[in-house]
């Protein structure tokens, strides 16, 4: 029996169309629109100016607190402006937007496509270095990554779980970053292992990548205290909660952080990032995404620069379909619907999805039946029907003692309810309030 | 860009589970036992089963569109399986106008009273058939034998179910290894060779509906397994207790409705707990409830009665049987 986790979960249908798409480069664009708010946390502080030279892998935006990100240049060029334009969100957010003049980089920068395998930076130092390179979590939760890595007083981690899980439908960026860059996340999981002092890192791959898990595996012979572990296909194992259940049997306690049961989880984007910021210089200005979709003509994965219009990536992916009826940012489960391709992509974009339009309108929501289905698929063990009924009903003090604010929004309540009840909407909308309301109480 | 697009909350896709393809299951589940009661009872089977399940549209239809003046729902099956249920629990030379009645109660105060699919708290077919056995007691209790299939709907040969037989028997004081001669054999039982509501004879052909049910995964095991399982357990101990007054744990579950009960009524979605320990809790019930009767109580059968009762307390199992919640901190 493969692992998984302990509680619910489902298994949509997999449409990984790209899987066997090597990573190419994405043109650089003629202009970039980089926002100083990549990541979750205080925005960062522009330090550019209109008409200031950047060249590519140049700091641009400092990181304004603890959690936060710095910012850099994916390109070289003159900054035209720093200003408000509608980003991912639908929101006016602060954009770094540069004219593209060549592709200098910073001298500092080791370009050489040499394996560095020896970890000269100390711990201090390998931490200092991921916070001074802008990675953030890579998964899509854009958490900056070296918060993770500065355990508590009080806390210690004893192993660290690198999530190659990729669990939503359709992306493969995680699966091709692994085919082709296998020794590289490797040497980046040892220096994560390095600046949390364990001696133990597992990597949790699904069983529907088995050129993955076979390639790691070959390859993490070579390497000290790396273990990969298949795991069974089953959707939300990308939750840290859940991995952290299918790898090592722990559980995290209500509102706790994975630091509680000693393990730390960094995605396997995010272990290719620090492995070229450590050991090669290289700040996060680049990083791979999955375009795909039904309809689309050539599914397939990219290497692109942090602010390149979504637009170009659907372009040399073959244009977009006449019958496109919804654009996603990330994967169908959790995903976020776009207005428009006319957004920059950031460190937060994994994939983007285009749906045809057939596939694209929900269902009309009819009565409950009482299934239980929502019941028994939640990875939290909560009551979606109920939370519903509760957040319709505004009974915020009963939604807060059936554990809302336990919901990680994996979207399976919804995604299973044969009557297409709009379950996770309104209980969104129940955790908005009951947080509201929980804070003011502090 | 020229194309409009949606927006909306994630997920963006679903699995295509719907409440029709649910519902249709379970007909389909339901199919083997039908066939059987046809097999077994011939054209008495076929019209009432025809007349259950047209006047359970009917009524859904007229009391949607002019009553509750709401857009009719018939379409999503659970009508089709209110009608057929409605007849598995009724003898098959059921004179129709009482079936009728039987469905205007089972939709009209079962179902719609409660404001129709979702919302009711009793199973719909079990308030028709129970105010059928209470309003006409000697209609519902004289079982035509099962002959084969015959074309004589209401001149048919009757008989006494096998638990009626022993009910009967040890009330009048006669010792239970001598009436266990008079009763079909555990095969025959299995086999559906026994008097008896249409739909609840055919052991194995409801058994193989369950199998289709939990392939499909349009039920979980935890109901039906709780409901038998208790039903076994309870009895087998008063068996052991007193061999000579209490049938054993095979002869429960093959007589009477309980699997019938335990396999499509039970499990019901809108009046059973939500959570697997609900479930569990609630046919644990439903099996305790089912011998107590039977033994103890009026009526030689008590599934009916012991599904109503414990219908009634679904709400309070799902307010407090809470499933276990990840991360949940272990007493």
């Amino acid at each position: 029996m493969l692992k998984t986790f302990s509680l619910g979960g489902i298994h949509p249908a997999e449409n990984k169309l790209s899987a066997n798409s090597a990573i190419q480069v994405l043109p650089i664009p003629e202009i970039v629109s980089i926002p100083i708010s990549q990541h979750i946390g205080a925005p960062a502080t522009p330090i550019v100016k209109k008409g200031d030279e950047v060249k590519v892998g140049q700091l641009i935006a400092k990181s304004s607190g603890f959690v936060s990100a710095n910012i850099h240049s994916s390109v070289s060029g003159t900054v035209f402006k720093v200003d408000e334009i509608i980003d991912a969100s639908s929101f006016r957010r602060t954009c770094v937007i540069i004219k593209v003049d060549g592709d200098e980089w910073m001298e500092t920068i080791d370009r050489s496509k040499d394996l560095v395998k020896e970890i000269s930076a100390s711990k201090e130092e390998i931490v200092k270095k991921i916070a001074e390179a802008g990675i953030v979590g890579l998964g899509g939760a854009t958490f900056p990554a070296h918060v993770k890595l500065s355990v508590p007083p009080g806390k210690t981690a004893d192993v660290l779980i690198i999530n190659a899980v990729e669990c939503e439908p359709y992306l493969t960026s995680d699966h091709r970053v692994m085919l082709e860059k296998g020794d590289e996340v490797l040497v980046g999981t040892q220096v994560l292992m390095k600046a949390l002092g364990v001696d133990k890192a597992i990597i949790g791959i699904e069983n529907n990548k088995p050129d993955a898990i076979a390639h790691l595996t070959k390859l993490a012979a070579n390497y000290q205290g790396i273990e990969i572990c298949p795991l069974k296909t089953q959707y939300p194992q990308g939750g840290e909660k859940q991995l952290i259940s299918a790898t090592i049997k722990r559980e995290i306690p209500s509102g706790a952080l994975p630091i509680e049961v000693g393990a730390v989880v960094q995605n396997v984007g995010t272990a290719l990032a620090v492995y070229e910021a450590v050991q090669k210089n290289k700040p996060l200005f680049e990083r791979v995404a999955t375009i795909t979709g039904k309809s689309l003509k050539n599914p397939s994965n990219w290497l692109f620069r942090i602010g390149t219009p979504v637009k170009d990536l659907v372009d040399a992916a073959g244009g977009l379909p006449e019958d496109t009826g919804k654009i996603i940012g990330g994967g169908p489960m959790m995903g976020k619907a776009l207005t428009t391709i006319d957004v920059p992509l950031t460190k937060g974009s994994s994939g983007l999805l285009l749906i045809p339009r057939e596939e694209a309108a929900r269902k009309e929501a009819k009565p409950c039946i009482r299934c239980g289905k929502c019941v028994s698929v939640c990875p939290m063990g909560l009551e979606p029907f109920l939370l519903m009924v509760l957040a319709d009903k505004k009974e915020y003090e009963r939604l807060e003692s059936d554990a809302v604010m336990d919901c990680i929004e994996c979207g399976s309540c919804s995604f299973t309810c044969p009557a297409n009840r709009p379950l996770l909407d309104y209980i969104r909308l129940g955790k908005g309030k009951v947080g509201q309301i929980m804070r003011s109480r502090k | 860009m020229n194309t409009k697009v949606l927006i909306a909350p994630s997920p963006h896709v679903h699995s295509g589970d719907s409440i029709q393809k649910n519902m249709y299951g379970v007909v389909f589940a339901m199919l083997p036992a039908l066939i059987f009661s046809f097999v077994y009872f011939g054209m008495g089977a076929i019209i009432v089963t025809l007349t259950a399940v047209a006047s359970c549209y009917l009524f859904e239809f007229l009391i949607t569109k002019y009553l509750l003046k709401k857009v009719p729902t018939i379409t999503d099956g659970s009508a089709l399986i209110t009608g057929i249920l409605l007849a598995f629990n009724v003898p098959a030379n059921l004179p129709i106008w009482i079936i009728l009645i039987g469905a205007l109660v089972a939709i009209g105060i079962g179902k719609m009273t409660f404001g129709g699919l979702g919302n009711n708290v009793f199973n719909p077919a079990l308030v028709g058939r129970v105010f059928l056995l209470i309003s006409f007691p000697v209609q519902m209790t004289s079982w035509p034998k099962a002959l084969g299939f015959n074309t004589s709907y209401l001149d048919a040969e009757t008989g006494a179910t096998p638990l009626a037989i022993i009910k009967e028997g040890l009330k009048n004081g006669e010792p239970l290894s001598q009436l266990m001669h008079d009763v079909p054999s555990n095969l025959d039982l299995l086999m559906g060779n026994m008097g008896g509501s249409m739909g609840e004879v055919a052991g194995a052909a409801l058994l193989l509906g369950l199998a289709y049910m939990l392939f499909k995964k349009i039920i979980t095991w935890h109901i039906p397994v709780a409901v038998l399982g208790t039903v076994a357990v309870f009895s087998g101990i008063l068996h052991m207790a007193n061999p000579e007054a209490y049938a054993g744990p095979l002869f429960h579950l093959l007589t009477g409705g309980l699997l019938l009960g335990a396999i499509f009524m039970a499990t019901d979605y809108v009046t059973s707990p939500m959570s697997n320990k609900g479930m569990l809790i609630y046919g644990i019930g439903i099996g305790f409830l089912t011998v107590i009767i039977r033994v103890f109580g009026a009526y030689p059968e008590g599934v009916s009665f012991a599904i109503l009762i414990m219908n009634a307390f679904v709400p309070l199992i799902n307010v407090y049987v809470k499933p276990k919640r990840f991360g949940e901190k272990r007493k």
